[in-house]
């Protein structure tokens, strides 16, 4: 897409959400305002911000892989959600055992193998039960919700009440380090720069890319030619679910300290919208995750300062993305 | 014990009811061959439109009608894209159940948790006397009386009658319909739209009926993705459809009774563990060696185009 499509689509959004907003009866520049101001009012706004990017960013890293290969890994939810267990896990049990360094690391890599788990369960039911991944990934997102809610209510909920707040926060020692007076680890931030370039450069630049596209182009020929499907979608999976599985010990350890039931933030999903809008290219997702991320913080103060709620921002993200679609199916054809 | 017995199937029978209208919708929509990915996000848009519409007029009928009408909508964009632009059903199936369920958590902000109508129980004269059997069939609303007619008649109309054979034809080799005549894009066009219209439809039912009320969370999060499953391993046939819809409503209503069995086990548990264990128990029915000889009514082959789009190219 041109630059010229990506104006159409903004404006042609931005339109139809402004109907939308004076049919509910919100001033539509007071809602745009707030948003704008709610993610760029100050630093800590913009930090938010930036805590948003991070995990859009490095999930649609993953998604890319599954994507190019035309797998609809709808699983990345529940790999967060695994990746978020597995860090979980080796903070609660190894606590009194290493250093709090030691720690962070072993639980990154716990993490990083939760979500490579959840996402070859996907690929294995795929390969040998013939389940669609659509569906494997949907019925695993539903076990690593029930997952969780078990844990958190069962074996680690916090002494006295267990509650829909999560379970005992970490000690201090153990939360990810940030600078002082940061609200946003500038390691996250680039560690997500490089692996944005790092999958750019496989997908792009190495036989296995190649390989991947040429299996999301044309099963049959590329099957012809000698390359196994299995073998790839497995290792397609294990990238998507490696990737996802570190958003979770993002969420985990530098965002909320703790497992909440709703540790995921949806971000799976929206990593999903984010690529879609690329359309399946890795460089505009930096950007769509900015914007994305802006929509999304910008609109927590919705509801309280206009009484309209904060689901606005998906609506808009939505909406974007469907655009786009037409628009670029619409090119295409003339 | 035995009236306790005739509660819990009634109660599965009722609290189905959405689910198996909203598979049966998603059925004509695949047997057409377009697969509508959207149903999470419409059933709740219907849901909230039929909340709110009921709510202002007053009239139960009135709002379970505009649900319908507000997923025929959502089942066109879907018609439009992809039969005419050509554009993969999946991914604008996708987009839309996320924006839908976004759209219906905005427009209905200003009705959570309030007190609306609801639909009534319409005993029927004389059978719901009938001991036994008329507590069980005879004794629900109308929504869930129209559920269980819909489903024979579903099953009489793509089997046994001549529109019947076109839709499956359509969906099964449209190359072949186009050259008898008939005109594809329209007629997958009407069932996408009609089965959207369903799904509209069982939304409502769980805003006025099996779940009473409109809220964040509403409480028909994720029952469009079950429904979708269920047409796939239900096998395209709208009995079959239908009665994984009520085992599903059975292991809903099993949890609600274990609930208060085992105390100690967090009540969040059973309310999530039905969605889990379907899918699991739906994949091993459609294990291809194994349990195909057990369930061989279970064995079944998607339409031919499913998801492909007809074009003269």
């Amino acid at each position: 897409m041109k630059i010229t499509d990506w104006v159409i689509v903004i404006l042609a959004v931005f339109s139809v959400t402004t109907v939308v907003l004076f049919l509910v009866g919100a001033p539509p520049i007071d809602a745009y305002m707030l948003i704008f101001k709610g993610a760029f009012g100050s630093w800590r706004h913009f930090a938010q911000v930036l805590n948003v990017w991070i995990p859009l960013v490095i999930c649609s890293c993953g998604l890319l892989f599954t994507f190019n290969m035309g797998l609809w890994n709808i699983g990345v939810e529940g790999q967060i959600m695994l990746g978020a267990v597995g860090s979980t896990f080796v903070i609660k049990a190894c606590s009194s055992v290493f250093s709090p360094s030691l720690i962070l690391v072993v639980a990154g890599i716990c993490a990083i193998l939760g979500g490579a788990l959840w996402a070859v369960a996907a690929g294995f039911l795929k390969i040998r039960g013939n389940v669609h991944e659509i569906f494997s990934g949907l019925g695993l997102n539903f076990v690593a919700q029930a997952l969780i809610l078990w844990l958190i209510f069962g074996p680690w909920k916090r002494p006295g009440i267990a509650s829909m707040s999560g379970t005992e926060p970490f000690p201090k020692s153990l939360w990810f380090p940030v600078p002082a007076g940061w609200r946003v680890s500038p390691f996250m931030i680039g560690l997500a720069v490089v692996l944005l370039l790092a999958t750019a450069k496989v997908l792009q630049a190495t036989r296995w890319g190649l390989v991947l596209k040429a299996l999301g182009s044309n099963v049959k020929a590329a099957g012809v030619y000698g390359i196994s499907v299995n073998r790839n979608l497995f290792f397609a999976m294990l990238c998507a679910g490696a990737f996802a599985g570190l958003v979770g010990f993002f969420q985990t350890t530098v965002i909320y300290h703790r497992l909440i039931p709703a540790i995921s933030s949806n971000y799976g999903y929206l990593s999903l919208l984010v690529v879609m809008l690329a359309q399946y290219n890795w460089k505009p997702v930096p950007f769509i995750a900015l914007l994305f991320a802006i929509l999304q913080v910008g609109s927590i103060q919705l509801p309280l300062m206009l009484r309209i709620d904060s689901s606005l921002s998906g609506v808009i993200q939505g909406l974007l993305v469907l655009t786009a679609i037409g628009v670029m199916y619409a090119r295409r054809r003339s | 014990m035995e009236i306790s017995w005739v509660f819990f199937t009634a109660t599965i029978l009722a609290s189905s009811a959405p689910l198996v209208i909203a598979s049966l919708g998603e059925t004509f929509s695949e047997k057409a061959g377009v697969i509508n990915l959207s149903l999470d996000g419409t059933i709740l848009l219907g849901a909230m439109v039929g909340f709110v519409t009921a709510y202002k007029s007053g009239s139960v009928i009135l709002g379970t009608l505009v649900a319908g009408c507000s997923g025929a909508v959502v089942a066109s964009i879907i018609g439009i894209f992809s039969i005419f632009w050509r554009i993969p059903q999946v991914a604008i199936g996708f987009v839309l159940a996320l924006t839908c369920k976004d759209l219906a958590y905005f427009l209905g902000s200003n009705y959570t948790r309030i007190k609306g109508p609801q639909l009534e129980n319409l005993p029927i004269p004389f059978l719901s006397k009938i001991p036994v059997v008329g507590n069980m069939l005879f004794c629900h609303n109308l929504m869930t009386y129209i559920s269980l007619a819909l489903i024979p008649l579903s099953w009489f109309y793509c089997f046994r009658t001549r529109p019947g054979l076109i839709l499956r034809a359509v969906g099964e080799n449209p190359i072949a319909c186009y050259a008898r005549g008939y005109k594809v894009g329209k007629i997958q066009f009407f069932y996408v739209v009609l089965g959207g219209f369903l799904v509209g439809i069982a939304g409502a039912i769980y805003s006025l009926g099996v779940k009473p009320g409109w809220g964040r969370p509403q409480g028909a999060e994720g029952i469009g993705w079950i429904a979708l499953a269920l047409v796939i391993f239900g096998g395209w046939h709208p009995i079959r459809v239908a009665f994984g819809a009520y085992f599903f409503g059975f292991l809903q209503a099993l949890g609600v009774i274990l609930q208060n069995v085992w105390i100690n086990v967090p009540a969040q548990l059973f309310q999530v563990a039905p969605f889990p264990l379907m899918i699991l128990a739906l994949v091993l029915v459609n294990r291809p060696t194994f349990m195909n000889r057990f369930f061989s009514m279970f064995y079944s082959r998607p339409p031919e185009a499913l998801g492909k789009m007809f074009s003269l190219e």
